[in-house]
């Protein structure tokens, strides 16, 4: 069987973490868990909230699953652009 | 020829050439179009302007395009005194520019024209957007003029009514099945993977430049005087940001005199991420999810908040949210004193003029803009209860029993 090669890409986003999440590892098991690499570009985290600008790299399916993790955990994940879809 | 110099990171200052790009490669925060102020200064004049054609164009001086422009007649939109709706309001000196009388009934025009344009300069084939109005409608409209091709991307859950302003002029639509989360990220996948101008991705610099000229003429219809206050509703809180820079312009460029205007920024209360990070006096906006009537402003994560939010803090200005039940109730103040059918977000313009008037905020002697943005027609839904006619038999007698003291004798 052949083996489908891996399309590498990079994503910017945003992630705005809950006051319950702050002290959680949750970039670094992002990295670890789905083989992506997280750049920080921008933040500001505190203890009751925390915001993160950063561009992922890596395979594309990888992120995907990478930010659905994210979601699932509870931290809210918007495209650095912001919103695409206006009125 | 345009006296464009290059795109300049709003955070960090690094600077880049002028290509379809929007993001500053260091910090990710969005790029702005810079120009040789010196070089225009002594190219332009307000006699010049005059003489130009009566439209946005008359400004293109001031704007990021080189050659022919995509125009489908936009812009030098009216500047109405509002004499009835300032009594109702206590303001004397209340002007309404009326940007829904544009080509297709918003001011997203002016910034489509301009994104347009700038697209076929960079030599695009496609240009492509994601919204469920006045967007979709303004890029189509361009793209058909461009002889372009255009791609519009909506949730599924839009209602298909919504979407014949944008059909009409033939794009490809593309109905995305899920949300509007779903939906911006495809269209920031898209955006990476082909070679389009997506033109509030990558065209997003000159796309924002159009904004402008809602404060040219503005300024120019006073007799070039920058009003003392502006009052502007904010999704994504870009064209806010363009309106400043814009004032500060023609205050640089010594076609007016300082300026010294209050910006304040209207949001609908059901998604109101800036309106909240000024009120908490914070200086990151959080995102939201939007839900309101109001849908040309529903943005829950505005790609412009911190600057928009900067912008009402520093011209001494303010941020104010309406409800629902606000906005509509402005929609019906407005058609009613000034004859001017707003679409919701104009009805937020009106509610929160309202208030700002009622708190004091807004002095009666100052001269205050409200800006309407689009036109009433395309959110006509929410006002539907308004429709309470007197029904009559085709008699004299049924008409006067039935109309009673409604009749003007």
């Amino acid at each position: 069987m052949v083996k489908k090669a891996k399309k590498t890409v990079k994503r910017q986003v945003m992630f705005t973490f809950p006051e319950k999440l702050i002290t959680e590892p949750l970039i670094y098991n992002l990295g670890i868990q789905f083989h992506v690499v997280t750049n920080i570009r921008r933040a500001d985290v505190t203890e009751s909230k925390g915001w993160v600008v950063l561009e992922l790299e890596g395979d594309e399916t990888d992120i995907e699953k990478g930010l659905a993790w994210m979601t699932g955990k509870g931290v809210r994940v918007d495209p650095v652009v912001g919103d695409i879809v206006e009125g | 020829m345009s006296y464009t110099r290059v795109l300049r990171c709003r955070k960090c200052g690094q600077e880049y050439p002028i290509k379809p790009m929007n993001l500053c490669e260091l910090c990710l925060s969005p790029l702005e179009v810079t120009y040789d102020y010196q070089a225009m200064r002594g190219a332009v004049s307000r006699e010049k302007f005059a003489s130009g054609p009566i439209s946005m164009w008359r400004y293109k001086d001031l704007l990021p395009v080189e050659d022919d422009v995509i125009d489908i007649g936009t812009g030098y939109t009216p500047l109405t005194k509002a004499t009835n709706l300032g009594k109702e309001l206590g303001l004397e000196q209340l002007y309404i520019k009326n940007d829904g009388v544009n080509p297709t009934y918003s001011f997203k025009d002016r910034p489509v024209s301009t994104g347009v344009t700038k697209a076929r300069e960079f030599g695009f084939k496609a240009v492509a957007c994601a919204s469920t109005g006045n967007l979709a409608a303004s890029v189509a409209a361009h793209a058909a003029k461009a002889r372009m091709k255009a791609y519009v991307f909506v949730p599924s859950n839009t209602e298909p009514g919504k979407l014949v302003g944008a059909a009409i002029y033939g794009p490809t639509l593309v109905v995305v099945k899920g949300s509007y989360d779903d939906v911006n990220r495809l269209c920031s996948t898209l955006a990476q993977r082909y070679k389009w101008g997506f033109i509030n991705i990558n065209l997003r610099p000159y796309y924002a430049e159009g904004s402008k000229t809602l404060a040219y003429e503005v300024v120019e219809q006073l007799g070039w005087r920058a009003p003392d206050c502006v009052v502007y509703p904010v999704g994504s809180g870009l064209s806010f940001t363009r309106i400043w820079k814009g004032l500060g312009e023609l205050a640089m460029l010594g076609l007016t005199g300082p300026v010294n205007t209050h910006m304040y920024l209207v949001q609908a209360a059901g998604a109101s991420p800036i309106v909240n990070a000024f009120q908490s006096g914070s200086q990151h906006v959080n995102p939201v999810i939007p839900n309101t009537v109001a849908t040309s402003i529903a943005m829950g994560n505005p790609a412009d908040g911190y600057y928009a939010l900067k912008i009402a803090r520093e011209s001494e200005g303010g941020a104010c949210a309406v409800t629902d039940e606000e906005l509509i109730a402005g929609m019906k103040l407005l058609a009613q004193t000034e004859g001017i059918f707003a679409e919701a977000t104009g009805g937020a313009v009106i509610a929160s003029l309202k208030k700002l008037a009622a708190a004091g905020t807004i002095k009666k002697d100052q001269v205050t803009v409200a800006y309407i943005t689009g036109a009433g027609p395309r959110s006509q839904e929410v006002v539907s209860d308004i429709v309470k006619p007197f029904v009559v038999e085709p008699n004299l007698e049924s008409f006067e029993k039935v109309l009673g003291n409604e009749i003007t004798k």
